[in-house]
């Protein structure tokens, strides 16, 4: 069952609650038409995403136990205990005969299931909704397509070229590009944190923010393009970077002033690491308010902004 | 040179040999992505059958990349035993296959001839062999190499001990290390890859594992994997180097992007046997890789496989103690499916050995390409089936470093047990002395890094 079906009722409720705030003087009735309006549609939108059912842990549920020492009858437990903290390396997992034991074997298999589903799976159409990202694709059709050529993930698409030009504001200082790169993870767990920090971060200094996009099967080189299409001073991607097992989720931000022809690497400035277990995502989306305002300053990024 | 085949209804026709040996590629993503990948397995047997029927004279005629061009196609060429190659000119790549996987051709034979076949003519005669071929005629070749110990003895798998760590900390690294000791893995050499390229923390790896090894009296060979200008240095200025390590590849193109050429390493080579700490002779320590030209953009149109073959080619000048292929840490790009990475490493094991090189594999994945952990034991196997000299150990298989997976210290001991196969001499009398290993398989107490911690 949709909203849309019950616009009706939606209403009547909308309604009845403008009234009872306007009884007590706090809603203005002059705009009440509009407001409704607005709401339903607004109630309309949220309803007609649809939302993955979220199955809840109970008693009931088998879980990887924690990463516990698992060497039988060890010489000295506590010098285990001691190596395990200076490295986050799968020590102290003992065997059975020389193979791995069932819960290391398990958590193995499950990170790296992880990590592969962060490659392999997409950024979902629900989360770029809330996220109110203008999306566009590169030119790569496919994951495989994007893994395979690299090129075809730094250029866009025809009709991503056209959706920028067509929804994207002209000559922002900053313009931001969120791009699932080799994890979509990443993404879905750092940007609702980061990207409304960035943003009212870059509002509260007062700099001409341009309108978020989101690039699908994107690599790092597809800000240059963006930069030019919307005229932008400096462009930055927040990006997945390839997951180890460790995380899937890590995030970096790559930073340049005016991309042109003669653009090099060493014209990036890149903060990487960022997750919940790196550089927390408000936290960066702090620091990268600075980096930013710092490269708009001395119009230049990368290696020449750490010479200034 | 016939350049043209028929395959049943279709007749297809070659411009050049290097066409011919791209096309007769098992299908890798690299080749695909450079564009000169057969375009159906039609496409792909007719090329096979062209260069069956090619002498290996008319591929000592047309170098893939032009001698004056190149420096690695010059180190080949000015290296090769032309009484040798005289003898067998006229052979074609067919016969050449036959003659490898002949019950007459002993090791031995083949490591003569191996003194007159260029690197082209060894990716050729890959180019015809399947999986089961590349295994046979690679398990009868074995090549020993001498640094403190000696590698490569018949019967045994070794192993280097990675204990790599994300931000180069000392007590970490070592944890790792003890780890994979009580598995019976570091007999090749403790062989770490640092975070920080520069001259303090390759020195102070280096004092740190030499220390290890002595206190514990472990024999075998120390290095730290750090670009070969910086091991130089430390090299100078005393840090105790056992084997000097670098990355090549099969183009000047491709080396001087890897910030080397033949002379830098020569120079590396003459450093290490003045001021290094061990006996020798063999003190170099190789990686390669297919694909990295691609990744490079230093490829001159030539396939993967037999750039790769020429990186043997060029490594081989140096005596190498160890030359290891990690052609699944390159990339998606250049080799994308469990099945491309099985592939190579049984092609890259095989070309290695007919280069008379002590070869050994890092069966490996990143998480980006479509190959799993049962694909990579698939291919440990048939690569210590077909005699590697060594493996890779990371802790649980996970190189929290590099962000890859690789044999793990569980799977080295499983492969010793599974094949009857022994650490190398003097690290098992080690093994048995510590209590780790008892009559060739592991004790009660192994897989206990806390044996160290008295």
């Amino acid at each position: 069952m949709t909203a849309e079906g019950n616009g009706q009722l939606e209403t009547l409720i909308i309604q009845s609650v403008l009234e009872e705030l306007s009884k007590n003087g706090l809603f203005d009735s002059k705009n009440k038409q509009q407001v409704v309006n607005s709401a339903v549609q607004v109630i309309n939108s949220a309803a007609s995403v649809p939302i993955t059912p979220l199955i809840p842990e109970d008693e009931e549920t088998v879980t990887l136990p924690t990463d516990e020492i698992m060497v039988d009858n060890p010489f000295n437990l506590e010098a285990i205990r001691a190596m395990k903290k200076t490295t986050p390396a799968r020590i102290g997992i003992g065997r059975a005969g020389a193979r791995q034991k069932t819960v290391s074997w398990l958590r193995f298999l499950a990170d790296h299931a992880v990590a592969k589903d962060a490659v392999f799976v997409d950024v979902s159409e629900d989360f770029l909704k809330r996220m109110n990202l203008v999306a566009v694709t590169s030119a790569a059709q496919d994951k495989e397509q994007f893994l395979t050529n690299p090129e075809l993930g730094r250029r866009l698409s025809e009709e991503g070229v056209r959706i920028i030009k067509e929804k994207c504001s002209k000559n922002p200082q900053v313009q931001i590009c969120v791009v699932d790169g080799l994890s979509s993870s990443a993404i879905e767990a750092n940007i609702p944190d980061l990207l409304p920090a960035l943003i009212q971060g870059l509002n509260s200094i007062g700099l001409k923010i341009g309108t978020p996009v989101f690039i699908k099967h994107g690599r790092v080189w597809v800000q240059d393009q963006v930069a030019k299409l919307v005229d932008a001073e400096v462009v930055i991607s927040l990006i997945g970077e390839r997951p180890g097992l460790g995380t899937a989720e890590s995030l970096s931000a790559y930073m340049i002033y005016r991309p042109n022809e003669n653009t090099v690497e060493a014209d990036r400035t890149v903060i990487s690491n960022i997750h919940k277990g790196g550089i927390p995502p408000a936290e960066a989306g702090a620091h990268l308010v600075d980096v930013l305002e710092q490269i708009l300053k001395v119009k230049v990024s990368g290696v020449k902004l750490n010479q200034k | 040179m016939i350049l043209k085949a028929k395959v049943y209804n279709n007749v297809f026709a070659f411009k050049n040999l290097k066409e011919v040996l791209a096309k007769a590629n098992e299908e890798k993503s690299g080749d695909v992505l450079v564009g000169i990948a057969a375009k159906s397995a039609s496409e792909r047997v007719a090329a096979k059958l062209v260069l069956s029927n090619l002498t290996l004279e008319d591929i000592y005629n047309n170098p893939v990349i032009p001698y004056e061009e190149d420096e690695v196609t010059r180190v080949i060429y000015d290296d090769l035993n032309l009484r040798i190659f005289q003898e067998i000119k006229g052979w074609t790549v067919g016969a050449l296959r036959e003659y490898i996987l002949g019950h007459k051709a002993t090791g031995g034979d083949l490591h003569h001839l191996s003194r007159g076949l260029t690197s082209e003519m060894i990716a050729a005669v890959a180019k015809l062999m399947s999986s089961m071929d590349l295994v046979y005629a690679a398990k009868k070749m074995r090549y020993q190499a001498h640094c403190n110990t000696t590698i490569g003895v018949p019967g045994t798998l070794a192993f280097r001990n990675q204990p790599n760590h994300p931000t180069d900390s000392i007590e970490g690294m070592i944890s790792s290390l003890k780890e994979g000791l009580s598995y019976g893995s570091g007999d090749a050499v403790i062989g770490i890859n640092p975070v920080e390229d520069n001259v303090d923390t390759v020195s102070r790896l280096l004092e740190t594992t030499k220390n290890f090894m002595v206190k514990w009296d472990i024999p075998t060979q120390n290095c730290v994997l750090a670009h070969v200008t910086t091991q130089m240095k430390a090299l100078e200025k005393g840090a105790p180097v056992d084997l000097v390590f670098q990355s090549i590849a099969g183009t000047q193109k491709a080396n001087e992007a890897f910030g080397i050429s033949a002379d830098l390493i020569k120079e590396a080579f003459e450093l290490v046997q003045k001021k290094g700490t061990a006996t020798g002779p063999n003190l170099m320590y190789f990686e390669t890789g297919q694909g990295s030209e691609v990744s490079l953009d230093a490829h001159y149109g030539v396939d993967m496989m037999t750039l790769e073959s020429r990186t043997y080619g060029f490594g081989r000048r140096y005596y190498p103690f160890m030359i290891n292929n990690v052609s699944g840490f390159i990339g998606p790009e250049t080799i994308y499916s469990g099945q491309e990475v099985i592939r190579a490493d049984l092609e890259d094991l095989f070309m290695g050995k007919l280069h008379g090189l002590p070869m050994g594999i890092a069966p490996c994945y990143t998480n980006h390409m479509k190959a799993d952990q049962n694909e990579q034991e698939l291919s440990t196997l048939l690569c210590a089936m077909a005699g590697s000299n060594y493996f890779m150990g990371v802790a649980g298989g996970d190189d929290v470093m590099l962000s890859y997976q690789d044999t793990s210290f569980h799977d080295d001991a499983s492969t010793r047990e599974i094949l009857g196969l022994r650490p190398l001499p003097e690290f098992e009398k080690w093994l048995e002395k510590m209590g780790i290993m008892e009559d060739g398989h592991l004790s009660e107490r192994a897989g206990d890094p806390s044996i160290f911690d008295k």
